[in-house]
């Protein structure tokens, strides 16, 4: 019998459990000075979570390192295979979009591990709280070099070059702006485990990060799913640290009130914004029409629906929290009843001029997709798609404004910044005495009722509150369309044609410039719909809610 | 397969030339020097604010609107004309990063593996067995407070340079306290009688560390973030860390027959070299700032006092170590001089005094 070079060489090491267990016992409670307080919390944990991971930096370092060596070596790769000649621009411009967003909430959720490091006892699941705020400066300075490596490679750098800038800026944006700071802002304990961990990455990270790099594959773009899955294999890491000390909250009954209300604010929420965002890209982004493929919808029953809602979800109720799962499938109804996906494709498309990428008409063989995965989808959507194509050659009347379509501005959410796009849901009411506009019932909630120093008959000092100038339309109310857009800075080095175009002609003959949309003027809804006498308002909100037709192409 | 979404067949760079075409550079930031790094690119405006492209302002608050927004400039003590003009000299970002971390854990695993087998620990001398359990196994808690306050100090910064610096400083430190943790567990299973407790006993209990616990805890304690960083990098490292680590384990480990200690340790010098430079540039560019120059060399000068008085405690207080020795290549007052001459010459880069 052969003796092995393992039997030589091997030596006596401690075991994992061992190791994790010395490196928890690094922490003491302070006797000369207290700890420095964080961000207040309204909830007590008394027990000690435990580290479901048992991962030590000696090995945490090199696994990472490993996996950029085979991201980066794939960037290489896609480069000498030449990527870019095949790749689709109208996938590409989508990203424009999408990589100006995440890199904040990626670094805001490193952040955030400051927050919810010491909520509760113990030291060992800070040891995973530490890996997760470095893995949280890798996903955000790995997708930085994601967006500069398209800006590099790509037809149309414009929009790539400006953008952490158009992040802070655009109308489309401010609700990538919403989900970042959620994961920093408010009761600690609300924003940095129940947003971003037991919700965001457990439920939302799987349509956003494995879903979408999919359908990046089969437009061409091999890096983004490169990228992407590479960030997601850091995510069961985060998902076991927010399952961990939502574990040790659920040990305290005083804590299952606050727990109802933040799974129920984090979900609507998630799914309000991700669901927008990601289920556009997906349905929108692509050129590959095939119909033995998932839609969105469908993708979202697999992993929302079965995988989250059915295995994570659910099982809570079983240590006394609430689970609304009306929301569960009020979210699900708006997805495949309400086409609450392409309603806000249209939006984003509605509103081309104020954003910072190229958006191309939809066509016949997406038509026939659409109507085959969602039917209805025709009736609903073909005419604004066909009125899109038409304007999108430069000297059209611009769509926003041509009263030919029948397109009727929506009104903001003040809760998730989505607007009520779904115009028969839309709510209103006050906050200090203020009029403000909701998307839907359980938009309101949370900002009214959720967003509160008090929930319930409950004091809830902690929690945060909705602020700023959250309806971006009241930005630039009275304003010239040119005078907005070059004050948003979304024109290219020419000085006057825009970044964004609505259509992949790459050619200057046929880019809109600052001449072509000049003339139009600004309009915020709500500054309007505050403006109005109560029996106006009562009229417009009535008649809002009816909805509008577009009227046919010819 | 072709770009079929295109005008002109393809998706690539240089496929056809119109008006932004050529716009290749991220061009919302002043890189520092002539043309922006890969680490500006990767790092610069990441974290905006209201001051930089956040046109609707903060758009949620703390404690129903009484705690301000995600970021506040009073999180500090220092004030600054621009806060966005701090670039790390490290230029880390997650690759080199990582490249670094993974390097310095291959190599003391390497060492500590390869002494392993040789039986490096029967050289030991029995004395100095006993300083890395009581000694070097309570310096793990330093670190490792340190690393923790860090990692609470880089959620308050104003901006992403100087948070990302905090970060990385933080990991460097959590690392450094875990090497130590299992390399002494490790070795220890080598050694009859090995008590792996004895470190954290002394830690919370041994006179000559208690001046140590109180100037970490008292760091960790602060509520200001860059007071933090200013008393870990500035005062507390020169004055206590590198005279521990460089003054008495680097020097007085191999004297007595123990060649695995230095390599471990070895990593936390370079580290804190980098942190060191990080940290500077940050407070010159504050005490530099010719609105608020004044206002933050005083504040900084009360951070010196506070810190520097418990930091020499602490030295002061570890002074029996270095005669515990068997072999005593150096005496403490002979380290506590060099220490001495480096805070000196790290405070008059900022016009500082003690």
């Amino acid at each position: 019998m052969a003796i092995t070079l393992n039997k030589i060489t091997s030596q006596r090491g401690i075991s994992v459990g061992e190791a994790t267990k010395k490196i928890a016992d690094l922490g003491w409670n302070p006797t000369y000075v207290q700890e420095a307080s964080t961000y207040p919390t309204d909830y007590k944990i008394t027990k000690a979570p435990r580290d479901p991971m048992k991962q030590v930096l000696r090995s945490y370092f090199p696994m990472e390192e490993e996996k950029d060596n085979r991201v980066y070596g794939a960037l290489d790769a896609a480069l000498r295979g030449d990527m870019f000649r095949n790749v689709e621009p109208r996938w590409i411009e989508w990203m424009k979009l999408f990589l100006a967003i995440i890199p904040f909430p990626e670094i805001s959720a490193a952040r955030s591990m400051a927050m919810v490091a010491r909520l509760a006892p113990g030291e060992e699941l800070r040891t995973g709280f530490t890996m997760q705020m470095v893995d949280e400066f890798r996903h955000s300075t790995i997708q930085m070099n994601l967006k500069k490596w398209y800006m590099e490679n790509y037809i149309d750098p414009a929009g790539f070059d400006i953008t952490e800038e158009a992040f802070g800026k655009c109308y489309a944006t401010t609700i990538g702006r919403q989900f970042g700071e959620g994961f920093i802002t408010g009761d600690t304990m609300t924003a940095a485990c129940m947003y971003l961990t037991v919700v965001a990455e457990t439920a939302f990270t799987n349509t956003l990060f494995v879903a979408m790099p999919s359908e990046a594959a089969r437009n061409g773009d091999y890096a983004l799913p490169t990228v992407f899955l590479s960030v997601q294999s850091d995510e069961s890491r985060h998902i076991g640290n927010g399952h961990s000390l939502l574990m040790a909250a659920l040990k305290e009954p005083d804590n299952h009130l606050l727990l109802e209300r933040d799974l129920r604010y984090a979900f609507w929420q998630n799914h309000a914004i991700v669901d927008a965002a990601v289920g556009t890209f997906i349905e929108y982004g692509t050129t590959n029409r095939d119909k033995d493929k998932e839609s969105y919808a469908e993708m979202w029953h697999r992993w929302i629906f079965e995988d989250y809602y059915r295995t994570y979800m659910l099982p809570l109720e079983k240590y006394g929290v609430k689970v609304h799962h009306d929301d569960v499938q009020e979210a699900w109804k708006r997805i495949v009843e309400k086409r609450y996906v392409h309603k806000v494709a249209q939006f984003f498309s509605v509103g081309w001029p104020v954003n910072f990428w190229r958006i191309e008409a939809q066509t016949d063989k997406d038509f026939e997709w659409f109507e085959h995965k969602y039917p209805g989808w025709y009736a609903e959507f073909g005419e604004y798609w066909k009125w899109y194509e038409k304007l999108s050659v430069p000297g059209e009347k611009i769509l926003i404004f041509n009263e030919e379509v029948g397109y009727v501005y929506p009104h903001r959410c003040w809760s998730c910044l989505v607007p009520c796009l779904i115009r028969e849901d839309m709510v209103v009411d006050t906050i200090d005495g203020e009029l403000h506009t909701f998307a839907h019932e359980l938009d309101r909630w949370t900002a009214v009722e959720a967003f509160s120093d008090e929930f319930q008959g409950r004091p809830t000092p902690a929690m945060g509150k909705f602020s700023g100038k959250r309806e971006w339309e009241t930005l630039y109310d009275g304003w010239d369309l040119a005078d907005t857009i070059k004050d948003l800075n979304f024109v290219r080095e020419d000085g006057k044609t825009l970044v964004p175009q609505p259509h992949l002609r790459f050619d200057d003959k046929d880019m809109w410039t600052l001449d072509h949309v000049r003339g139009h003027t600004m309009v915020s809804p709500l500054k309007t719909l505050r403006g109005m006498s109560d029996t106006d308002r009562a009229a417009h909100i009535e008649n809002y809610r009816a909805g509008f037709s577009i009227n046919p192409c010819h | 397969m072709v770009a079929t979404s295109s005008s002109v067949g393809s998706g690539a760079a240089g496929a056809a030339t119109f008006a932004g075409s050529g716009s290749r550079k991220y061009n919302y930031f002043e890189p520092r020097g002539k043309r922006a790094t890969h680490y500006e690119d990767v790092t610069v405006d990441v974290q905006p604010d209201p001051e930089r492209y956040l046109i609707q302002n903060w758009i949620i608050e703390f404690e129903g609107g009484k705690g301000g927004g995600a970021y506040h400039k009073d999180d500090t003590a220092a004030k600054s004309s621009n806060w966005h003009e701090y670039r790390a000299p490290d230029q880390e970002w997650e690759r080199t990063h990582y490249q670094r971390q993974a390097r310095i854990e291959t190599m003391v695993q390497g060492v500590v593996s390869n002494a392993r087998k040789a039986g490096a620990h029967k050289a030991f001398d029995k004395t100095w067995n006993k300083i890395l359990q009581v000694h070097m196994g309570a310096w793990k808690h330093a670190e490792f407070g340190l690393g923790t306050s860090l990692m609470q100090a880089q959620r308050y910064g104003y901006t992403q340079m100087i948070n990302n610096a905090t970060l990385t400083n933080s990991s460097y430190k959590l690392r450094l306290s875990q090497d130590i943790t299992l390399f002494l567990a490790e070795i220890g299973m080598d050694i009859d009688g090995w008590d792996d407790e004895l470190g954290k006993k002394s830690w919370l209990e041994d006179p000559i560390w208690q001046g140590t616990r109180e100037a970490v805890e008292s760091i960790m304690g602060s509520e200001d973030y860059l007071e933090q960083y200013f008393a870990t990098n500035i005062i507390f490292e020169p004055l206590v860390g590198e005279l521990f680590r460089s003054g008495f384990l680097m020097q007085a480990a191999a004297a007595n027959n123990d060649f695995l200690t230095p390599a471990v340790i070895s990593a936390a010098e370079a580290d804190y070299e980098r942190n060191l430079a990080n940290t500077i540039d940050l407070m010159y560019l504050l005490v530099n700032d010719e609105q608020y120059g004044a206002h933050n060399k005083a504040v900084f000068q009360s951070w010196v006092d506070k810190h520097g008085a418990l930091a020499d405690k602490a030295a002061n207080s570890l002074q029996p170590v270095w005669s515990q020795a068997h072999s005593k290549p150096v005496s403490f007052q002979d380290v506590k001089t060099i220490s001495h001459e480096r805070v000196d010459q790290i405070l008059n880069e900022l016009g500082l005094s003690r």
